[in-house]
C-alpha cells in the first residue's frame, strides 16, 4: 500500500500531472484505503472481543464474580472454660468492636485519631493503636476498641463509607467474670502474632475480632476451644457496600474444657491473699483434682484480652510483686520446715523409732560444730519435732541417715517433680544431693549442706504446687497425681507411699501444730467439727545481717510457708500457701485457715473475708482497677507507648522467675543460721496490714 | 437507489431518506438507550430518557443540517470557524482567571463546550480551503501551511484545557481531510515520523501525569490494578464475563455493583456487553460499520470536491470516536476521556455527532439533486 502511494508522489515530481482528475483519482483510492483500515479496525475489535468474552470467559467471570461476592469467616465462638461444677471461668459475651485492617488505610493515623474522637478512646489507647499499626504486618486486623455502647456502633457504621479499612461489627468477645483471680491460671486471648500466622496459615488467624489463647489454659486448650469459623457471602459494591446477604454457615462454637477447678474457691483463695503477693493452692485428696490455683497480684485478663495497654504493662512490670509471675507453677521458695512431715517420714522409713528423742540446747552439734536452733525445744521426740518444729532434730537424724535418704523422701513426695499438667510451663525446683551439688558447683557436700536441707533451707527449692501435692501425698499415704482437667482419669492413688502407721503419727503431729500445742496456734479453724492439720515454714532469702527478715525492705523479709490438709482424721482436701517475704509462717497460715473455712462453711468464710477487704480497700479486682486508675493519671502521660510481642513479655517473666529462684542460693554457700526471732506462731509484724505500695516505698 | 421511491408508494421526500443508515442508527440508539436504562439501575432516570429527547432533539438539528444549500455552507465556513475559535479562547481565558482548566462555557441554557463543535467546522473549513486552493497548488506550501494553521490553533487551545482526547480529534479530522484532498504521501509519512520522533518527548514533558500512566497502563493493566490500571482491569472483566449472550439485561455485575468506572459514559460498552455479550458487541459493531460505510458511499458518490472532503472527514470524525473508545474498553488503547458515539450518554459527543451525521445526510442531499455533474463548483 506504501509503495502504490510512494508511486503517486513519485509521479508528482516527474511532472505537473496533478489535475482534477487525478485528484479525484487520488480521493478515491485513498477513501478506499480509509475504508479498508476502518473494515480491519471493525475486524480487529471484532476478534479481540471475542477472545476477551468466550476464549478468556471463564477468567474473566472468575473475577467479576470475586469482585461481587465478598466472602467474610464469621470468627466462632470460642468454647467456654468451666469450672467443675459447671460455672464459667471464661465465657462470651457479645459485644460491639472495631477493627481496622492497616492496609487498607489510605491515612492511618488521621483515621485513628478521627476514631479516637469519635469512640472516646484515652489518648495512650490511641498512641499504642498507632504503634500497633505502624508495626502491623499485611492483613491483620489491629483491633481498636470492643465493648462499645450501640450508640457509639451506630455512629460508627454510618460514617463507614467515608472509613476504609475500619471494619465494625457485631460479636463475641471473651469474658472472665472473676476478672484477676483467673489471670494466671486461665490466661487469655489475643489476636495472632504474624508468627503464629507464619506457622498456621490459615485466614481465620486474621479475621478481625478473632483472638486465639494467649497464655495459661487458653492457649494450652486451644484447639478444644477454637470451634469451627462460620462464614457469609455477601454482594458487595466497589465500594465496600453491602448490598445483600447471599449465604450464611452458622459458626460452630469450640468445645467447652471442665476444670476441676472450684471458681468459688479459686476466687476466694485469690481475694483472701489481699495485699499480700503469693500463692495458695488446694488439692482433691480423693481423686488429685487442683481445686485452686490461685497467684496474686495478678492481671486482669478481661482487659489483657482487649491488648495490653502499654500504661497497663507499665504498671504491671513495675510492680516488685510481679503480677505477671503465676507464682504456683513458676514461683520456686526455699522450703522452710514446710518440709519437716515428709523428712520424718525418711527418718521412720530409715528405721528411726519415733521415740527416739534428742536433747535441743538452742542447737546442736553436727561433727565438730555447733548449729542454731530457732529456739531451745529441751527433749525432743518426732512429734515434738514436728509440732514444735525444732531444727535440732533434723540437724541429727539428717546427718544420721545421710541426706541422700532424705531426699529420696522427697522426691517421692513431689518435690522436684514436674507434673502431668496442661499448663504451658512448670518450674521444678531443686531437691539437693551430694551428687546434684557437685555437678552444678562442682564443690563436695559439706555437713552445713545436710543442716540447711535437713530444714528446707540452703539449695532446697520447691514450688507452691509441689507443696500442696506433698500435703496430699502426706496425709493420704498415697501416691497423689494431681489433675486439672476433669476429663483425665484420677491416678495415683493406687500407689501406696507410707505405712498407714507412718501416716497416723505424722497426721498427728502436723494436727498438733494447729490444734496442739504447736507453732500455727492462730491457725485453728473456727468450726465446731473440722480440724485443719498443718506444718509453718518460714523461709529465709537473705543472711542474719542482712536483715532481721521480719521488718526492713519488703525484698529481704522472710517467705511465709504453710502446707495444710483437713479434716486431720480422714483428710478430704491439702494444700499449701506460700506469701512472698511475708515475714515468716504468720502471713501464711491464717491465710490457709481462711480458705479452709469456706471450703467447709462458705458463708463464714466470706463473712471473715467481707471484713478484711473493707480493710483493704475492696476486692483484688476493685484494687487492682483503682491502682491502675491512680496509676494512670500519675503516670500515664510519661509511658511511652511501645510495641511489645505477648510472647515476649512472657518469656521475660520466665526469666526473671529463674533468677528470683537463684536468689537463695546466694546464702546456700554457709550455714543459713535459723533466727531466734523467727517464731512462726508469732503474730506478723504490725506493719503487715499497711498497704504493700506504701511498704514498698520505704526501698 | 431507493425502493420505496421507485414504488410510489411512500411520498418522495421520506422515501429519499437515507434510511439504509437511518434505521441501524435508530436501532442503535434505542440499544444505548436500553444500556443506559440498566446502567442507571433499572430505571429511565437519569441517563435513558434524557439520551433518547437529545437524540431526537439533535435529530430534527440534523434535519435542518440537511436542508443547507451548498453555498451557505461555503460561505459560513470560515466565519463559523473564527467565531469557534474566539469561544475556545473564551474558554481558556475563563478558566485562567477563575483559576484551574475549563471547558466549557455556560450559555445559561446550555452548557457548551466549544472544542466539541471545534471538530465538524473544522472539517468544514478544511474542506473549503482545498476545494477552492487551485488544484496546481496542491503539491505546493500552501496546501499545507494554511491548513496547517487553522488545525494549529484549535488544536493548540484544546491541549491547553488541557483535553488531549479532543485535540487529538480535531488533529485526525484535519488530517483526513488533507490525505483526502490529495497532499502528496510523504508529507504524511515525514509527519509520521516526526511524530515518532517527537512521541517520546511529548510523552515525558508534555504529558500531565495522570494522562502517563494511563499510557503506561495500557500495556500492563495488572501492574497497577487498584490504581491507573483499574479502568482496564474492570472493564475486561465486564466484557469477559459477559461470554457470548451475555448475563441478561439488568443483570451486570459489574455496572450494578460500581466495579466498572463511568458505566454510562465512557464505558458504556463494556456495561453493553457484560449484559449482551458477544452477540450485542457484534450487533454494535456491525451497525457502526454500516453507518461509516455509508458516510465514505456519500463521500465517494460525491459530485465535487468541496462535499467529497466534506463527508470523508465527517465520517473519519465519527470513526475516530468510535475506534478510539473501543480500543479503550478492550485494553488496546490508554483510557482517554472518548465516549462512543449514539450509546454514551453525554450531550456533547451527542451533538458534534449529530452535525456529523447532518453533514452527511446534506452531502447525500446534494449528491441526489444535482447527479452527474462536473466536477467544477
Amino acid at each position: 500500500m506504501k509503495n502504490w502511494f510512494t508511486w503517486r508522489s513519485g509521479a508528482q515530481r516527474r511532472g505537473p500531472l496533478v489535475n482534477a482528475s487525478t485528484l479525484k483519482n487520488t480521493f478515491d483510492r485513498r477513501a478506499f484505503v480509509i475504508g479498508g483500515v476502518q473494515g480491519g479496525i471493525a475486524v480487529l475489535l471484532a476478534v479481540r472481543m471475542g477472545y476477551i468474552a468466550i476464549a478468556e470467559n471463564e477468567k474473566y467471570q472468575l473475577e467479576s464474580e470475586s469482585n461481587r461476592v465478598n466472602l467474610t469467616l464469621i470468627p466462632p465462638r470460642r468454647g467456654w472454660i468451666l469450672d467443675r461444677n459447671g460455672a464459667p471461668l471464661a465465657s462470651n459475651r457479645a459485644d460491639f468492636r472495631v477493627d481496622v485492617i492497616p492496609e487498607r488505610l489510605a491515612d492511618p493515623d488521621a483515621m485513628i485519631d478521627q476514631l479516637g474522637e469519635l469512640l472516646e478512646l484515652e489518648p495512650d489507647r490511641v498512641a499504642d493503636i498507632k504503634l500497633e499499626i505502624a508495626s502491623a504486618s499485611g492483613f491483620a486486623p489491629v483491633e481498636v476498641a470492643s465493648g462499645l455502647d450501640y450508640e457509639q456502633f451506630a455512629a460508627l457504621s454510618v460514617r463507614l463509607p467515608d472509613m476504609q479499612g475500619v471494619v465494625p461489627q457485631r460479636g463475641f468477645s471473651r469474658f472472665y467474670p472473676t476478672g484477676s483471680s483467673v489471670g494466671h491460671l486461665i490466661g487469655y486471648v489475643g489476636p495472632a502474632s504474624a508468627e503464629e500466622f507464619d506457622e498456621d496459615p490459615n485466614p481465620l488467624l486474621v479475621t478481625p475480632g478473632y483472638k486465639i489463647g494467649k497464655d495459661g489454659l487458653e492457649k494450652q486448650f486451644e484447639e478444644e476451644l477454637r470451634g469451627v469459623p462460620g462464614a457469609r457471602r455477601v454482594e458487595v459494591t466497589a465500594g465496600g457496600r453491602i448490598i445483600r446477604n447471599l449465604e450464611t454457615r452458622e459458626d460452630i462454637q469450640g468445645d467447652p474444657v471442665r476444670l476441676t477447678i472450684d471458681g468459688p474457691l479459686q476466687d476466694y483463695a485469690a481475694r483472701r491473699i489481699g495485699l499480700e503477693s503469693g500463692s495458695v493452692v488446694v488439692l482433691d485428696c480423693e481423686k488429685g483434682d487442683i481445686l485452686c490455683m490461685a497467684s496474686m497480684p495478678s492481671f486482669d485478663p478481661n482487659s489483657f484480652s482487649d491488648g495490653i495497654g502499654s500504661v497497663e504493662y507499665a504498671m504491671l512490670r513495675e510492680d516488685q510483686r510481679v503480677p505477671l509471675r503465676n507464682k504456683v507453677l513458676k514461683g520456686l521458695y526455699p522450703p522452710g520446715s514446710t518440709v519437716k512431715p515428709m523428712h520424718c517420714m525418711a527418718f521412720l522409713r530409715a528405721g528411726v523409732s519415733p521415740s527416739d528423742a534428742i536433747t535441743c540446747g538452742g542447737g546442736r552439734r553436727i561433727g565438730n560444730r555447733f548449729f542454731n536452733c530457732w529456739s531451745n525445744h529441751g527433749r525432743v521426740d518426732m512429734a515434738k519435732a514436728i509440732y514444735q518444729s525444732c531444727d535440732s532434730y533434723f540437724y541429727h537424724f539428717a546427718q544420721q541417715i545421710g541426706f541422700d535418704a532424705v531426699a529420696e523422701m522427697a522426691k517421692t513426695c513431689g518435690m522436684g517433680e514436674q507434673f502431668d499438667l496442661p499448663v504451658t510451663s512448670q518450674f521444678y525446683g531443686t531437691v539437693p544431693t551430694a551428687e546434684w551439688k557437685f555437678d552444678k558447683f562442682g564443690q563436695e557436700w559439706q555437713p552445713y549442706d545436710t543442716v540447711n536441707a535437713s530444714i528446707g533451707q540452703g539449695y532446697y527449692l520447691a514450688s507452691p504446687l509441689q507443696l500442696a501435692v506433698s500435703a496430699a501425698r502426706l496425709a493420704t499415704g498415697r501416691h497423689v497425681k494431681p489433675r486439672l482437667d476433669l476429663g483425665t482419669p484420677p491416678s495415683g492413688f493406687d500407689q501406696v507411699d507410707f505405712p498407714d502407721d507412718h501416716v497416723r503419727l505424722v497426721r498427728q503431729a502436723m494436727s498438733d501444730v494447729v490444734n496442739g500445742p504447736g507453732t500455727a496456734g492462730r491457725g485453728r479453724l473456727p468450726l465446731e467439727d473440722t480440724q485443719m492439720a498443718g506444718k509453718t515454714g518460714t523461709a529465709q532469702v537473705v543472711s542474719l545481717s542482712v536483715s532481721d527478715g521480719r521488718s526492713g525492705p519488703w525484698k529481704y523479709r522472710d517467705h511465709g510457708l504453710f502446707t495444710f490438709f483437713a479434716p486431720t482424721d480422714k483428710p478430704r482436701y491439702a494444700g499449701a500457701v506460700v506469701i512472698e517475704h511475708g515475714g515468716g509462717s504468720g502471713a501464711a497460715y491464717p491465710i490457709a485457715r481462711d480458705v479452709m473455712t469456706f471450703m467447709f462453711d462458705p458463708a463464714k468464710g466470706l463473712e471473715l473475708l467481707k471484713a478484711l477487704e473493707e480493710q483493704w480497700g475492696g476486692t483484688a479486682q476493685e484494687r487492682l482497677d483503682q491502682r491502675y486508675a491512680a496509676y494512670a493519671t500519675a503516670q500515664g502521660a510519661s509511658v511511652p507507648p511501645t510495641r511489645r510481642r505477648d510472647e515476649a513479655i512472657f518469656d521475660r517473666v520466665e526469666a526473671e522467675a529463674r533468677l528470683d529462684a537463684q536468689r537463695s542460693e546466694q546464702i546456700a554457700g554457709g550455714f543459713v543460721a535459723p533466727r531466734p526471732a523467727a517464731n512462726p506462731s508469732e503474730p506478723p509484724p504490725s506493719d503487715m496490714t499497711t498497704p504493700p505500695a506504701e511498704r514498698g516505698a520505704v526501698e | 437507489m431507493n425502493t420505496f421511491a421507485r414504488n410510489g408508494i411512500i411520498p418522495t421526500p421520506i422515501a429519499n431518506q437515507p434510511w439504509g443508515m437511518l434505521i441501524p442508527l435508530f436501532a442503535l440508539v434505542a440499544f444505548g438507550a436500553a444500556v443506559l436504562y440498566s446502567a442507571a439501575g433499572g430505571s429511565w432516570d437519569p441517563y435513558a430518557s434524557s439520551h433518547l429527547i437529545r437524540f431526537l432533539v439533535f435529530l430534527f438539528m440534523s434535519a435542518v443540517i440537511t436542508a443547507f444549500p451548498r453555498a451557505l455552507v461555503r460561505f459560513m465556513a470560515y466565519p463559523v470557524y473564527v467565531i469557534v475559535l474566539l469561544l475556545l479562547l473564551a474558554v481558556e481565558v475563563i478558566g485562567q482567571v477563575q483559576g484551574g482548566s475549563q471547558r466549557w462555557l455556560d450559555l445559561g441554557f446550555m452548557v457548551l463546550q466549544p472544542s466539541e463543535i471545534m471538530k465538524p467546522v473544522i472539517i468544514v473549513v478544511l474542506a473549503h480551503y482545498f476545494s477552492s486552493l487551485p488544484v496546481g497548488l496542491i503539491t505546493s506550501w500552501r496546501a499545507l501551511l494554511v491548513p496547517g494553521a487553522l488545525i494549529g490553533f484549535p488544536v493548540a487551545l484544546v491541549l491547553l484545557q488541557p483535553d488531549l482526547g479532543t485535540s487529538l480529534a480535531i488533529l485526525f479530522g484535519g488530517g483526513i481531510v488533507m490525505l483526502l484532498a490529495g497532499l502528496p504521501l510523504r508529507w504524511f509519512v515525514l509527519a509520521g515520523l516526526a511524530a515518532a520522533a517527537i512521541a517520546p518527548l511529548a510523552f515525558f514533558f508534555g504529558l500531565q501525569e495522570y494522562q502517563q500512566r494511563r499510557v503506561l497502563t495500557m500495556f500492563d493493566p495488572e501492574a497497577d490494578p487498584l490504581g491507573a490500571g483499574y479502568h482496564i482491569t474492570q472493564s475486561k472483566i465486564a466484557i469477559g464475563s459477559g461470554g457470548l449472550f451475555g448475563k441478561g439485561f439488568n443483570n451486570g455485575s459489574q455496572s450494578h455493583l460500581q466495579y466498572l468506572p463511568e458505566p454510562h459514559t465512557d464505558f458504556v460498552f463494556a456495561t453493553m456487553a457484560e449484559e449482551w455479550g458477544l452477540v450485542g458487541g457484534l450487533f454494535v459493531i456491525a451497525i457502526f460499520t454500516i453507518i461509516l460505510r455509508w458516510g465514505l458511499r456519500v463521500a465517494a458518490r460525491s459530485q465535487d470536491r468541496f462535499a467529497a472532503l466534506l463527508a470523508g472527514g465527517m465520517a473519519a470524525t465519527i470513526f475516530f470516536y468510535i475506534a478510539v473508545n473501543l480500543l479503550m474498553v478492550m485494553g488496546m488503547a490508554p483510557v482517554v476521556g472518548i465516549p462512543l458515539p449514539f450509546m454514551s450518554h453525554g450531550g456533547s459527543s451527542m451533538l458534534t455527532n449529530m452535525i456529523c451525521i447532518g453533514a452527511l445526510m446534506m452531502v447525500d442531499r446534494w449528491n441526489r439533486n444535482a447527479p452527474r455533474s462536473g466536477l467544477a463548483n
